[in-house]
């Protein structure tokens, strides 16, 4: 076994109030990829930063080739070879491709201006380094959201990379293209590469990590071969508990009919969508990224424009053209976008819970912080919302306790149906097994649940129903007991069932 | 693990961080105008004498009536800056209403009629046709005064019915001015808007993430336009006060006040970028920039100047907390 090409040893990092790290170690090897697990929370996020320069160590030794080095900037850490692709690349929508991968970093002509056919030329290579087939001068704004992603990779690429770190670089990706940075992981190993891979789900790690590392609230817990351990022994070294059922549907009465939804169209983005809903049911939507799935929630919720068809409710037909509209008529929507669309990250959690309702609350016009702060505090207590007090600001929250926040946000009014876009997204197991339990409490207290999810073992273990959408089209409709992730998968990517 | 957080989430900690909040920047505030205070006194034995700082409050109250709506549209991330040609138009109106004889409340309701119908239209561009507000009001601050100036020429009005002057010269009681009276009272009324009612919130809510705001059913455009009328109404309620004091109309009249009036706002510790600021803090920043002017003014400092130091003073106020904050780091990082 070779030596470890970059290594943390005993790094702190501590911020105002919190030890962000506490004494971690890290061992990169050549030629392999490390998958660094642990909730939100855990420290993740300042250990990349830390590892990249943007952060400083207040403790401890980064060792690189054996030599202890400090990062003072992104800048060192870049020299060395170590370079970082993030969750949510930061790219520039109206730069061409090749302008992208080598921005602030140009290959320039001896007139001290940018050698344009070179940097064309290079782009062309890296891109077919990793099999992503574009042309370098197109418009990045063109492209779509797995193809971003690439141009990202493309860009951390074309520096003579040593160290890659892949910080959930899935989240946001669609089944087809995870394929594809699957086998990009393997070049890049195969190349020599020492690679840190951070996400949140198993079946990666499973099928792609060789080693694994694991951290629980900022503090090392333990590393070790992933082919001598297995998923439960992972999870309970993140959560110090163990986690039997991860979906815990229970089995609800469903009742009557309550959402009917028929021929729904729009203009560019979906086509023909009828479905129903009846009471106490979880129906589970899965589809690629841009199967119109977002769209369709969006044009029952009224933020979606140019839609037609007709939307009933208790067999009663109801027009919807603004979110206050449907929140009147009993249909809420967690976005998939939680800090953008979900959430006032800026205000505290219970002026954030009674948002929608401030009028009811309200007296004369005037607030009720009492009916406001008793509101934040049923709701938030019983999703379990961590925070210090309930004036605390949301954007101190973890991603996990944030969507509580939204979800609390959204069962305070009262609603009839629920609809989750990616309810689970980029948060940690613990609170995604609180979501999922609470999603079974919903329906069985009354309420209807539609699920968008393009995680498999979510959709499979937790909805009733499951619809399939592509391309703007529903394509299958499969019961809790015929569904399969191969029936499933198939139909979204526009085969067909045929067993 | 779980439940010892849970447990320290209680309501009654609220009220500690509250305070906390209110400690900083307004208090801050009220220890630069005391030092002001005592400086002014120190340097002239006429600073304190009740007529002569009554006098002073004219200096600002027309401004700072606009001040205080403008506090809130800049905390919903709009802005206008057409204010100053509202007060021209407004008065242009006025004056031309009470050359043809009109009594004095109706002078008057024709320059609040003329500032909200301005506000409107700012309000409708914007939300309607989805201008950037910032060149929304570049456009109309040139087209309300060019319609002054079409309107008006280069004559001057000077007609205007008895018992007009009242509004700009008047007092109600002692040294107290009906100018100041008007923004003592405007001044709670703001207050309670914003940091007691419904729409207070949803401008805050609105300012810091417009998006979730809409999802959360708010009706964003719809609020968007009652905050630039709003503007637009009390630019009306100012442009009476001014014309009444005084007693003529020009088209060139309060000539680049939108920028004193932002930097009210923004010395009164409202973000620029909107989501945050408090209507104490307008208040105190009004008080703060009127006793500086004021007390130029008795040591007979030439104007010129004064937009010197009023221009340093918001620079070196905006951002000494941060200098602070910036000190305090470095010094941390060193032991």
């Amino acid at each position: 076994m070779n030596n470890a090409i970059f290594s943390l040893k005993k790094v702190s990092k501590v911020f105002p109030g919190v030890k962000a790290l506490d004494g971690v170690d890290l061992h990169l090897y050549p030629g392999q990829v490390t998958a660094l697990i642990g909730e939100n929370g855990a420290g993740k996020s300042t250990l990349v930063k830390t590892m990249t320069g943007i952060y400083q160590p207040d403790g401890g030794e980064i060792i690189f080739n054996g030599k202890s080095v400090q990062f003072h900037s992104p800048h060192d850490s870049h020299a060395l070879g170590i370079t970082a692709i993030h969750q949510e690349t930061v790219l520039f929508d109206d730069l061409a491709v090749a302008e992208n991968i080598f921005l602030g970093n140009y290959p320039m002509t001896k007139h001290f201006s940018i050698d344009w056919p070179a940097m064309e030329a290079r782009s062309q290579e890296i891109l077919s380094s990793i099999n992503a087939h574009m042309n370098p001068n197109q418009i990045l704004r063109e492209l779509s959201i797995g193809q971003k992603h690439m141009v990202g990779i493309a860009r951390a690429l074309s520096v003579d990379a040593k160290v890659v770190i892949l910080d959930e670089p899935t989240a946001a990706l669609s089944h087809h293209e995870i394929h594809e940075l699957y086998e990009l992981v393997n070049t890049l190993r195969d190349q020599g590469k020492a690679i840190l891979f951070i996400t949140h789900k198993f079946d990666e790690i499973f099928t792609l990590a060789d080693r694994y590392t694991v951290f629980r609230d900022g503090s090392f817990v333990g590393e070790g071969f992933i082919k001598d351990t297995n998923e439960a022994q992972l999870v309970e070294m993140m959560v110090a508990r163990s986690i039997e059922a991860t979906y815990p549907k229970k089995d609800v009465e469903i009742g009557e009919t309550l959402l009917e939804v028929s021929n729904l169209c729009h203009t560019t983005e979906f086509a023909d969508i009828s479905f129903s809903l009846k009471k106490g049911e979880i129906l589970g939507v899965y589809g690629l990224v841009g199967s119109g799935r977002t769209e369709v929630m969006q044009a029952l919720f009224g933020t979606t424009d140019h839609v037609t068809g007709s939307v009933k409710m208790n067999g009663k037909e109801v027009i919807i053209h603004s979110p206050k509209e449907a929140i009147d008529n009993g249909i809420v929507y967690v976005p998939e976008e939680r800090q953008k669309q979900g959430i006032v990250l800026e205000l505290p959690i219970y002026q954030n819970v009674s948002l929608p309702q401030m009028e009811r609350l309200a007296k004369h016009g005037q607030i009720d912080q009492e009916g406001e702060m008793a509101l934040a505090r049923q709701y938030c207590e019983r999703l379990q919302v961590k925070a210090s007090c309930w004036d605390e600001k949301v954007m101190n929250l973890s991603g996990g306790n944030q969507q509580k926040v939204v979800i609390a946000k959204w069962l305070a009014t009262n609603p009839k149906v629920i609809i989750l876009d990616e309810p689970t997204k980029g948060i940690d197991i613990g609170s995604k097994a609180a979501v999922h339990e609470f999603m079974s409490e919903l329906v069985d207290s009354g309420l209807s649940v539609i699920m968008v999810s393009s995680e498999l073992p979510e959709i499979l273990g937790m909805s009733d129903r499951i619809l399939v959408m592509n391309e703007g089209l529903i394509v299958g409709e499969l019961s809790r007991a015929d569904a399969t992730p191969e029936k499933v998968v198939s139909l979204a990517t526009g085969g067909s069932v045929t067993c | 693990m779980d439940t010892t957080i849970k447990k320290s989430a209680t309501p009654d900690s609220m009220f500690t961080s509250k305070l906390q909040g209110l400690l900083r920047w307004e208090s801050f505030l009220v220890l630069i105008v005391f030092l002001v205070c005592v400086m002014n006194s120190y340097l002239s034995p006429y600073f304190l004498d009740p007529w002569n700082l009554s006098d002073a409050t004219f200096n600002f109250t027309e401004k700072a009536l606009i001040a205080l709506p403008m506090a809130m549209l800049i905390i919903a991330k709009e802005i206008d800056i057409s204010v100053a040609a509202i007060i021209s138009l407004s008065s242009t109106l006025m004056g031309l209403v009470a050359q043809m004889g009109a009594p004095v409340y109706a002078v008057a309701f024709v320059g609040i009629l003329a500032g909200a119908a301005c506000g409107l239209f700012n309000g409708v561009l914007v939300t309607r046709f989805k201008i950037p507000s910032i060149v929304v009001t570049i456009g109309t601050m040139s087209l309300f005064r060019g319609i002054s100036y079409i309107l008006l020429g280069d004559q001057v009005v000077r007609d205007y019915p008895d018992g007009f002057e009242f509004f700009g010269q008047g007092y109600v009681y002692w040294v107290f001015s009906f100018e100041l009276v008007l923004f003592a009272f405007f001044a709670l009324v703001f207050y309670w808007l914003l940091h007691r009612t419904t729409f207070g919130r949803y401008t805050y809510a609105i300012g810091n993430n417009p998006t979730a705001s809409y999802y959360s059913g708010i009706k964003v455009d719809k609020h968007r336009l009652i905050l630039f009328t709003l503007v637009g109404v009390m630019s009306g309620v100012a442009s009476i006060l001014l014309t009444s004091r005084l007693g003529s109309t020009r088209p060139s009249i309060a000539m680049g006040w939108e920028l004193s009036i932002i930097t009210m706002v923004v010395l009164g510790g409202v973000s620029i970028l909107g989501g945050s600021g408090t209507i104490a803090g307008v208040v105190l920043a009004v008080i703060l920039m009127g006793l500086v002017t004021f007390g130029m003014g008795l040591l007979n400092i030439p104007g010129i100047v004064m937009t010197i130091i009023v221009g340093v003073m918001l620079i070196t106020v905006v951002s000494l907390p941060v200098l602070i904050t910036l000190y305090k780091n470095k010094k941390a990082k060193a032991l």
